[in-house]
């Protein structure tokens, strides 16, 4: 494991009604130096969609896939029980509809903030399945709360808008989005209008979370921030 | 591209929203559907323009396709695409250009085809 120290907190800019910040990350400005030097990169996006990012990436000649996660486990038709009769949400379902990929085919996989808002139930299926989409050699980058961020972070979506600048803005959930998750009765991956942290990952657990991967690099910000970036 | 942003505009063909198509759709005039339709589309060299109340589950081939409500099946635009912020489209695009606001949910892959690009 390496420990770096590089990328600052964010900025608050007022925009049209609607906070948006912007944040240094040192993970994305390793891993951009990837997509600047390379052509036809497969690059996997599975925040929110973004146009933003749609334009950085086909721009410089990449194939972008986009799929928001998050939104697919509100899903009502996920929900199930587990051994001990808990709710929990169906991961074999949840990956037979989605994460739908051959085997090596991503060189970049952008998780941004997902494994702290998916539930429980679904973050070790699903970094299983990013692990074999990914090629060997492949970068996935992914952003942990520290404890001290708190329980009422707001999950955000993020915009590439430098090699090492990204814009942040606060994710609504849409109506549909808002309506499955309260017909599911179960508000324990959503509120009435966004995303709630579910769990704060400790260094080790996120070291096993990535336990297959070949690589894994600490980027430490003071935002309360842990930026992850593994390579497969 | 002359598609119309919310409305039909004179001189689309219209398909309302109460009306349910099943099978291969295809003309060759600009289409503004607010129904919905289970089968492909394909307007070659015109517009498609898939109202808010719009669901096509079916591929699509025109020249210009503009989506505010759903759509699930794979575009392919000879000019471009716009996704609007109600959009949800399910598939692959391949187009010249894209527009996409903000809201709009896309599940897919996006290939700009520039070799053609005018």
């Amino acid at each position: 494991m390496k420990l770096f120290r590089g990328s600052s907190g964010p900025e608050a800019i007022p925009e049209q009604g609607s906070q948006k910040l912007t944040r240094r990350s040192s993970g994305l400005g390793e891993l951009s130096r990837t997509w600047e030097s390379s052509e036809g990169l497969c690059i996997l996006d599975l925040g929110s969609t973004s146009a933003i990012n749609i334009r950085h990436f086909t721009e410089r000649g990449h194939r972008i896939y986009s799929e928001d996660l998050l939104t697919a486990s509100t899903d009502p038709e996920l929900l199930t029980t587990d051994e001990q009769g808990n709710a929990a949400l169906d991961s074999r379902k949840f990956l037979a509809d989605n994460l739908v990929y051959p085997a090596a085919h991503f060189d970049v996989v952008l998780c941004w903030n997902l494994p702290d808002y998916l539930d429980e139930s679904l973050v070790k299926p699903v970094v299983g399945r990013l692990w074999s989409v990914l090629k060997p050699g492949g970068m996935l980058l992914a952003f942990f709360h520290t404890r001290d961020a708190g329980p009422d972070s707001p999950c955000h979506r993020f915009h590439i808008v430098g090699g090492d600048t990204l814009e942040m803005t606060k994710i609504v959930l849409r109506k549909e989005a808002r309506r499955a998750a309260a017909g599911a009765e179960r508000a324990a991956t959503s509120t009435s209008d966004g995303f709630q942290l579910q769990r704060v990952f400790n260094n080790r657990h996120i070291e096993n979370l990535f336990h297959d991967f070949a690589s894994i690099k600490f980027f430490l910000a003071r935002d309360n921030i842990r930026e992850v970036l593994v390579v497969r | 591209m002359s598609a119309p942003t919310s409305a039909p505009a004179s001189g689309f063909a219209q398909i309302g929203k109460s009306v349910y198509i099943k099978g291969e759709l295809s003309g060759s005039e600009d289409l503004y559907l607010d129904g919905q339709v289970e089968g492909s589309i394909a307007l070659k060299g015109n517009s498609l323009t898939v109202g808010p109340n719009g669901q096509v589950k079916g591929s699509v081939e025109a020249k210009g396709v503009v989506v505010q409500g759903k759509l699930e099946g794979n575009i392919q635009a000879s000019d471009r695409v716009e996704l609007r912020k109600s959009a949800i489209v399910t598939g692959d695009i391949t187009t010249h250009r894209i527009s996409i606001e903000e809201g709009a949910h896309l599940k897919g892959k996006v290939d700009i085809n520039r070799a053609d690009v005018k």
